[in-house]
């Protein structure tokens, strides 16, 4: 089974409600999965509100998760992509100690290579930032790490995908049937 | 009723509900409702409130209203315990697909996230066994949230909805007006039926050489009943149920196989795994219909009637899946199909049936043993009622008996708790089930544990009179869990013993008329008495302690695997 699973990025479209957040986890911890992350933000559509979750799984079980996603009430439409359907990124931050900028000329060449940018810097320690997919914020962080890496975390992802999603006209379709 | 539109939200919580066409609601007051049940004394005239004698009781109060008036239930309780109370009698409207409409008193909203006296977070709590919920914190809120929580409740696959209301916006005052909610933008409550979908099934329903139907409560739920009838007779196509599409199909139609599943008939189950075509109604494939899924109906194509997308191969692969309402959907396919009748193939399953008359069904209805067996109190029951009374059942033994030998002449005429199997469903469940259907005989059928968990309602039957009938069928044991415990953790009775109280005095003590029978010459004059006497009754029937329920299929196991002894 293990093999089957890949990751997929499930995108959900809702009407913004105070307790859908909570109603979705609980389709996924009803089946005992993991979220590797979950972002909400405005969609394209005014008062349309968006999910994307990433999870790692089997299409078979997306699918049916997804199923019971969409049926909630407040959920417009759920949809599943696997990564090579979607563009994806991430943003990663990395605290570093400001000396190692001086002392380590080779941070100056892991920065210019990886296309990170600086946020801040001051006397006490500098901030990095990279966009990007999951492999290549990590890539970062291996290398910095070495050198010692004060704090890092990253977001979760955000993705749009290639597919047209009809998200108006399936608004559209709700209001005909009434 | 007040001309006034200047009224508090509790006052608004009343209207709503008259508006919604509600005259009969199940609750218990508390300090975070105490508003509303204000309003509920003023408006007592148009809106009874039973009270029941436990918050969980008046949720299965509802829902046993809401199975045999087809309407929605409402339950009403206070914040805190009173709120989580409610909480398995709406997980057993969700999964049972039961329409209710529960109302919870809240803290004051500038309380709330403080730990205030009996608040509790009933949102995130119900969340997962509601079809929707939300907390009302305006009094303006209050009918549009109504109005919306009935129409959810109430359509597509129907659903239990809980209306959490701050005792501040049951006190503040607005204008009030109600409007019917008409839809929900993100919700289609009944999915588009494609036209070719009904054309796929129809061609494989014509072409089958031994099709099966296995028709679940969408067809009650969705008042299909004549239609199903018609497909049922023009397609001649052998027919089963499932335990909650029982009385969809009157018991003695020919073309009626009998109950799939754990308990289910021998024909049906074995020939699920003979039929070239399965019909699939209505119903949702359970683990305890389908028994192990990898061996489930493996060489048949599969049809499923259904109105919910997500139930669509979700547990057996559907070739063909035909979305709407079953009562639009069976009606619009009949033209398509081809009158037929499967005599030779009706007759495989009449084979069985024989097969299980023999080595089963006898021995229960007609039992050699000196010991009274729970089949043969249903036989007598059925004998006194020709199949015309609603049987309520709670979980276990009992109800697989009553279940599978019960006779049913008309719909809605079971009630009981199957996807949640909640044991102390049956006692509250009969007094909404006798008030949603008061010109009906409603007996309920209960086992000695599951009577003791809700034994409390009986007196909510006292103060109202209500008539229902209540039989125990007592065998001193938690039957069901003794039975599994027999067949496979090798007779070790862990803690399935009880030592019962003297039922018959806590009845008269509820001034209940009450009677025991211990041996099978009383008995049928025992039922009959119960049936003829007006309003409650109660009877305590002391049955063979070590019996067990037959066949079986073992939980894992094959339906083809399934046992007679």
């Amino acid at each position: 089974m293990e093999e089957d699973k890949k990751y997929y990025t499930i995108s959900v479209y809702t009407e913004n409600n105070i307790g859908l957040v909570n109603r979705i986890s609980t389709i996924f911890l009803k089946r005992h999965v993991n979220l590797l992350s979950m972002t909400a933000s405005e969609s394209e559509i005014e008062d349309v509100y968006r999910f994307t979750i990433l999870v790692k799984m089997t299409q078979e079980k997306v699918q049916k998760i997804v199923g019971q996603i969409e049926k909630q009430i407040e959920v417009i439409r759920a949809f599943y992509h696997t990564d090579e359907e979607t563009i994806s990124q991430e943003t990663a931050l990395y605290k570093v100690k400001s000396e190692l900028l001086f002392d380590e000329p080779q941070i100056q060449n892991i920065i210019k290579r990886s296309g990170a940018s600086i946020v801040t810097v001051n006397k006490k320690f500098f901030v990095i930032s990279k966009t990007g997919r999951r492999i290549e914020t990590e890539a970062l962080h291996s290398a910095l790490k070495p050198y010692g890496v004060l704090q890092f975390t990253r977001s979760g992802r955000i993705a749009v995908t290639k597919e047209a999603m009809n998200i108006s006209e399936v608004l559209k379709d709700f209001d005909d049937i009434d | 009723m007040s001309k006034k539109t200047r009224i508090t939200g509790a006052e608004a919580v009343i209207r709503c509900l008259l508006e919604e066409g509600v005259d009969l609601i199940y609750g218990y007051p508390g300090g975070a409702i105490m508003p509303v049940y204000d309003e509920l004394y003023k408006y007592q005239d148009k809106l009874t409130h039973i009270l029941t004698r436990h918050e969980q009781g008046a949720t299965h109060a509802a829902q046993g209203y809401a199975r045999t008036s087809g309407k929605v239930g409402v339950a009403i309780a206070t914040s805190g315990p009173g709120a989580t109370n409610l909480v398995t009698g709406i997980a057993d409207a969700q999964i049972d697909s039961t329409p209710m409409v529960c109302i919870t008193g809240q803290v004051a909203s500038h309380l709330l996230g403080s730990d205030a006296f009996q608040e509790t977070d009933i949102i995130g709590i119900s969340t997962p066994v509601t079809k929707w919920n939300i907390q009302v914190t305006k009094a303006e809120d209050i009918p549009a949230v109504m109005a919306k929580a009935f129409y959810i409740a109430r359509s597509g696959r129907p659903g239990p909805v809980l209306v959490d209301i701050t005792k501040d916006a049951q006190f503040s005052e607005f204008d009030f007006s109600y409007e019917k909610c008409k839809g929900v933008r993100s919700y289609k409550a009944i999915p588009k039926t494609e036209p070719q979908s009904l054309k796929d099934a129809a061609a494989l329903i014509n072409e089958a050489k031994k099709p099966m139907i296995v028709w679940g409560q969408g067809i009650i739920l969705g008042e299909a009943e004549k239609e199903f009838k018609s497909f049922v007779e023009k397609t001649g196509i052998p027919s089963a149920w499932t335990i909650l599409g029982v009385s969809a199909l009157e018991t003695a139609h020919p073309l009626n196989i009998g109950m799939v599943g754990m308990h289910g008939n021998y024909g049906p189950n074995k020939l699920t795994n003979e039929c070239d075509l399965l019909i699939a109604i209505g119903m949702r494939f359970d683990d305890r219909v389908t028994g192990n899924l990898e061996t489930y109906a493996k060489q048949a194509k599969v049809i499923h009637f259904e109105i919910d997308p997500a139930e669509i191969s979700k547990n057996v692969y559907a070739d063909v899946a035909v979305m709407g309402s079953v009562k639009t959907t069976l009606a619009d396919i009949l033209p398509f199909v081809d009158k037929k009748s499967h005599d030779s193939w009706l007759e495989e399953f009449y084979a069985f049936d024989k097969i299980e008359q023999e080595k089963v069904i006898q021995e229960e209805l007609y039992p050699s043993k000196e010991g009274i067996s729970m089949g043969e109190v249903i036989r007598n029951i059925n004998e006194g009622t020709k199949g015309d009374a609603v049987i309520v059942t709670d979980v276990g033994q009992h109800q697989m008996m009553a279940i599978r030998y019960a006779k049913f002449v008309k719909s809605k005429s079971n009630v009981t708790s199957g996807g949640l199997g909640t044991m102390g469903f049956a006692l509250p469940a009969a007094i909404g089930a006798k008030m949603g259907a008061p010109n009906r005989q409603v007996i309920a059928v209960i086992g000695d544990g599951g009577y003791q968990m809700t034994i409390q309602e009986l007196g909510t039957i006292f103060q109202n009179k209500t008539g229902v009938k209540i039989v125990i069928l007592n065998n001193e044991f938690l039957g069901m869990v003794r039975q599994w415990q027999e067949l496979f953790f090798e007779n070790r009775y862990a803690s399935t013993e009880m030592t019962n109280p003297d039922f018959v005095k806590i009845a008269e003590g509820y001034h209940i008329p009450a009677n025991r029978v211990t041996e099978r010459a009383n008995l049928a004059d025992a039922v009959k008495t119960m049936l003829e006497t007006d309003g409650p009754y109660f009877l305590e029937v002391c049955v063979e302690k070590e019996n067990n329920v037959f066949p079986m299929i073992p939980t894992g196991a094959s339906v083809s695997d399934i046992r007679l002894s």
